[in-house]
């Protein structure tokens, strides 16, 4: 790792790798997750879905051989609001008619008995009315449309420059986090309390109040259990199953209900990574010096709105890479279609749209005749340039560097002569970037807080909503706390997010956990010291606990304006590198990703062996989109529904990964921190894409890359 | 996670051969279970329809050794990956078993599934079968009318169909020994390194003028290629076999792979085999 100057600074915990706080549980199973917890008389709740992409419910018939007269039964009639609440309300929490997609809730059973409810679902026959669906982009209707206008674009592609152009596509990724979708609801007087898996408790919350009806906040109590992954995929579509679970309570005189998935049916239903469609049109010189670019970025957003404008709308604003555009002419489409709704998946759009950025300057590199890794060095972006939203770089980024050592750990230079079609292999690089936090004002309407309080047992107590999904939340916080407090780490605590007991973060996506709230934390945790003024945490808060709250703050110069679409899009960037060596089996044409090598600029790294860890599993998973995770989809809906036939990679097709971290610390973050948890995806494909036409010599514009593809 | 109603599963556990066989006579629709690690698998995910279940597990003593009998392997019923992988005997003369066990599932399948399961299961993209039938493995079936003896190349009659009658249950598969300084080729393609299910497999055995082939994937059963394994012996040379091999294939589309794809994998496997097995080679 490379360490900048300001290091030398004497810090105790930031920097350091300190032992995650919840490892120890998860490695020896006493982590409770929501199918764990025991709660006696509950009952078992499951989802009577459609099985057509199109259409309407004519008629549901319950047939005889199950006492039905014994089961809560509940639907769209039966909710104050048949709406799941997020940045419009236009996905029902059951078929309201209209049948938008395949796996869409019809209605919902629960029975104490298990395995009669399993049983029972599978016997009730929905008899419907079928229409023709849509299914891909560029048919029907667009659900949201974006464009960014930079420069003289015309200019840029009437002097005779090189121009040159390309299509590329990206297919849909399942999460396959470890524990599936899952959520147990009760109600307690006239309010409903809910535990589940999930990243963001404060969006349940105003799902399953708006749902109900409900006039006040303490009627919804969310409570995050120990939760196995995410990825993007508990983001939005656990608010789903929380209103589904607080209904099948609530028409169950307020007994506890279990809605818990199984995988079968978490993988049919559930978000996927947007399936994407790029179309590049690039003006250079016959140097390769950039003077204009015209991208056209369409996504396939499924049959509601959801999150997918702000997926397109990230995807769009690093559609460009990390380069320097004089002119710009950007367009971004989402889609409706007949798929269940697309959603949030790590790295939010931008994988999609700068792996087709990253294979089309290989492509172009290979048409001028110039190195690939050249092309790209005439144009990385420096401090000063302009994005094409008009932002101005803030900090140098060094990408020269980054890239070199890349290719120096790789041993790129030595290697490249003797690889190729003669012995199946391959090298490819990939350059990216990331923007940290919410885009544009996101951050300011998130409006997150934090608090920190000193308690009388003698711990300082952190409280935020943000997640501990596996990422290492608990343990930068408390490393983040104990150094802004002057304390040990062993008098930090963190407070199990429920809302109502801890303010709203915001919610835990967008790479935004360490370095945006985190920088508050580290706000609170100065704040409280002062408050403290020398006294011991026990003596100082004997009285009553002492708390400090830290509220966001946009950074001075963050403008963003929504309707041009110009300004700040994000207050830091990181950087990144990755170099890919594949090898072709002569015979199968399997393809293996032998190694990749990754250079980050994450800003401060607060905790290495974390760091390393979330960047290798965000490598691991993009190699596994690039090459074998493959959503086979019939009508809109997928098929492969199974961890045997949707393939991620095993241990045994691991790839060697080496990472190393540049910092470049964020004047915003906490102690210098960017974002870290989306990065990792956006270079994979394109570097392993551009290392199997280096290989083969197949000009590759689209993943997965299948061997059914490189033997034809 | 489980979605069935265990309730509609009635489970048999018999003590000794002759009960099973009677359970098996006299329960209609009565599924054996050995590893269970295909049976569980569907149960838990709703998939299985409701049956009345045999567990075998209690006829380990009788039915779970590999022995040696008249210079032929006998492998029990319930003898598992792991006992097939690691036994010396086997090791030694049927490399393609050893291969074919090692790259079937995880370790923890190899630990409770069993060689028999395996066969009876019917998968054409079972890993063992092309194994089994290119070492010629004869199958043992019993029921409380008496004992036969099938070719498990004749077992199977169409996908997931076989020659097992209702009443009976395999007990063992006896394989005779390979010929002297005969070639052994196994290689499994799968979706990817490990716990992958077949896109092709491929089992060889190449003697002095005699060549046996086997194939899973690749259609609605594991399937031999006679006239290909003719023309080799023959003397054909590779380019003559490759085509010959086209002629008795017809693999499908399907959620792992394409017909294309297969045939001409197949067909690169086969000249690998050639190659790997060649006398001179």
């Amino acid at each position: 790792m490379t360490i900048s100057a300001d290091s030398e600074t004497k810090l105790r915990y930031v920097g350091r790798s300190v032992t995650r706080r919840e490892g120890a549980d998860k490695l020896t199973g006493r982590s409770r997750y929501v199918d764990d917890m025991h709660v006696p008389g509950a009952l078992t709740g499951r989802t009577i879905r459609t099985s057509i992409p199109a259409g309407r419910v004519r008629n549901v018939r319950f047939p005889d051989g199950f006492p039905w007269d014994e089961f809560i039964v509940a639907g769209p009639d039966d909710l104050p609001a048949n709406e799941v609440a997020l940045i419009t309300a236009d996905q029902p929490a059951f078929v309201d008619g209209i049948v938008r997609h395949a796996q869409e809730a019809v209605l919902l059973i629960a029975h104490e008995d298990a395995g009669l409810v399993h049983e029972a679902a599978r016997a009730i026959e929905i008899e419907y009315e079928r229409d023709a669906g849509v299914f891909g982009m560029e048919q029907g209707h667009v659900l949201k449309q974006l464009a960014i206008r930079h420069g003289d674009f015309e200019g840029a592609f009437a002097n005779g420059d090189v121009i040159f152009e390309g299509e590329y596509r990206t297919g849909a990724q399942e999460h396959v986090y470890i524990e599936t979708n899952g959520f147990i609801a009760w109600w307690e007087g006239d309010g409903v309390v809910l535990h589940g898996s999930h990243q963001c408790p404060y969006y349940v919350h105003k799902a399953v109040k708006h749902a109900f009806a409900l006039d006040r906040d303490d009627q919804v109590r969310v409570t995050q259990e120990t939760t196995g992954g995410g990825f993007g995929g508990k983001e939005e579509f656990p608010s789903l199953l929380a209103i589904h679970s607080a209904l099948l309570s609530r028409k169950a005189g307020g007994r506890p209900v279990r809605l818990i998935y199984d995988r079968a049916e978490d993988m049919a239903c559930s978000t996927k990574r947007h399936p994407s469609l790029t179309r590049i049109r690039t003006a250079c010189t016959p140097e390769g010096v950039f003077k204009g670019v015209e991208i056209d970025f369409h996504i396939d957003g499924g049959a509601y709105v959801t999150l997918s404008p702000v997926v397109l709308s990230r995807g769009l604003l690093h559609s460009g890479g990390p380069y320097l555009w004089p002119a710009a002419r950007m367009d971004g489409y989402c889609w409706f279609t007949n798929s269940p709704p697309y959603g949030a998946f790590r790295g939010f759009g931008a994988p999609q749209s700068e792996f087709a950025i990253e294979r089309h300057l290989d492509r172009l590199a290979a048409k001028l005749g110039i190195c690939p890794i050249e092309l790209r060095k005439r144009n990385f972006l420096r401090k000063g340039d302009m994005l094409p939203t008009s932002q101005i770089v803030g900090e140098e980024p060094e990408l020269e560097r980054i890239v070199e050592r890349a290719l120096e750990l790789s041993d790129y230079r030595a290697k490249q002569s003797g690889y190729g079609e003669g012995n199946g292999r391959g090298l490819g690089l990939s350059v990216f970037y990331h923007g940290t936090g919410f885009t544009g004002s996101g951050e300011v309407y998130l409006d997150s807080v934090v608090a920190l309080e000193a308690q009388a047992d003698g711990f300082v107590e952190i409280q935020v909503s943000s997640t501990e999904i596996g990422q290492g939340t608990e343990t930068v916080f408390a490393q983040i706390a104990a150094e802004g407090l002057g304390i040990d780490i062993e008098s930090i605590r963190f407070r199990k997010p429920e809302t109502g007991a801890v303010p709203d973060s915001g919610p835990t996506v967008a790479s935004r956990t360490c370095s945006i709230v985190g920088g508050l934390v580290e706000r609170a945790a100065r704040q409280l010291r002062e408050q403290l003024a020398g006294r011991d945490i026990a003596t100082a808060s004997a009285t009553g606990p002492v708390r400090a709250e830290a509220r966001y703050q946009a950074p001075p110069g963050l403008v963003w304006n929504d309707d041009t679409y110009q300004g700040c899009a994000y207050g830091a960037y990181s950087w990144g590198c990755n170099v890919a060596e594949v090898s072709i089996d002569p015979v199968t044409a399997e393809l293996r990703v032998e190694s990749m090598w990754g250079i980050y600029d994450i800003g401060r790294v607060i905790n290495p062996v974390l760091a390393i860890g979330q960047v290798e599993g965000g490598m691991a998973q993009g190699i596994g989109w690039a090459t074998c995770e493959d959503v086979v989809l019939k009508e809109g809906a997928m098929q492969n529904t199974r961890v045997t036939n949707y393939i991620i990679p095993t241990s045994a097709d691991a790839a060697e990964l080496f990472v190393e971290f540049v910092e470049h610390h964020n004047p915003c973050g906490a102690f210098g921190a960017k974002g870290v948890g989306e990065i990792p995806l956006d270079g994979p494909p394109a570097a392993v894409a551009n290392a199997v036409t280096f290989a083969t010599g197949k000009d590759i514009a689209a993943i997965p890359i299948r061997p059914e593809d490189l033997l034809a | 996670m489980i979605v069935s109603n265990a309730v509609r599963y009635p489970t048999y556990v018999p003590a000794t051969v002759a009960e099973a066989l009677e359970q098996k006579a006299g329960v209609a629709n009565l599924l054996p279970i050995a590893g269970g690690t295909e049976v569980m698998v569907m149960f838990n995910e709703g998939l299985l329809a409701p049956c009345p279940v045999q567990s075998l597990h209690r006829l380990a003593p009788e039915w779970g050794g590999i022995r040696e009998a008249e210079g032929s392997l006998v492998i029990g019923a319930l003898a598992t990956y792991t006992d097939v992988r690691h036994h010396p005997v086997v090791r030694e003369r049927y490399p393609l078993l050893v291969e074919a066990a090692r790259v079937t599932g995880a370790l923890q399948i190899q630990n409770r599934g069993t060689l028999v399961g395996n066969i009876v299961n019917g998968s054409p993209a079972a890993d063992t079968v092309p194994a089994l039938f290119a070492y010629g493995a004869q199958v043992r079936l019993l029921s409380t009318r008496g004992e036969r003896t099938v070719a498990v190349t004749d077992f199977y009659t169409g996908y997931r169909k076989t020659v097992l009658r209702a009443d009976e249950l395999i007990s063992e598969i006896v394989i005779p020994p390979p010929a002297d300084g005969a070639r052994h080729y196994y290689r499994k393609v799968g979706t990817r390194a490990a716990q992958a299910i077949s896109k092709v497999v491929v089992a060889g055995v190449r003697g002095r003028d005699s060549v046996r082939l086997a194939w899973g994937s690749v259609g609605p059963t594991t399937l031999r290629t006679p006239k290909t394994e003719a023309a080799i012996a023959s003397g054909a040379d590779a380019d003559e076999a490759v085509a010959t091999l086209a002629t008795e294939m017809s693999p499908l589309d399907d959620i792992r792979s394409t017909r294309d794809y297969r045939l001409a994998v197949s067909q690169n496997l086969l000249r690998e085999f050639l190659k790997r097995t060649s006398p001179g080679g």
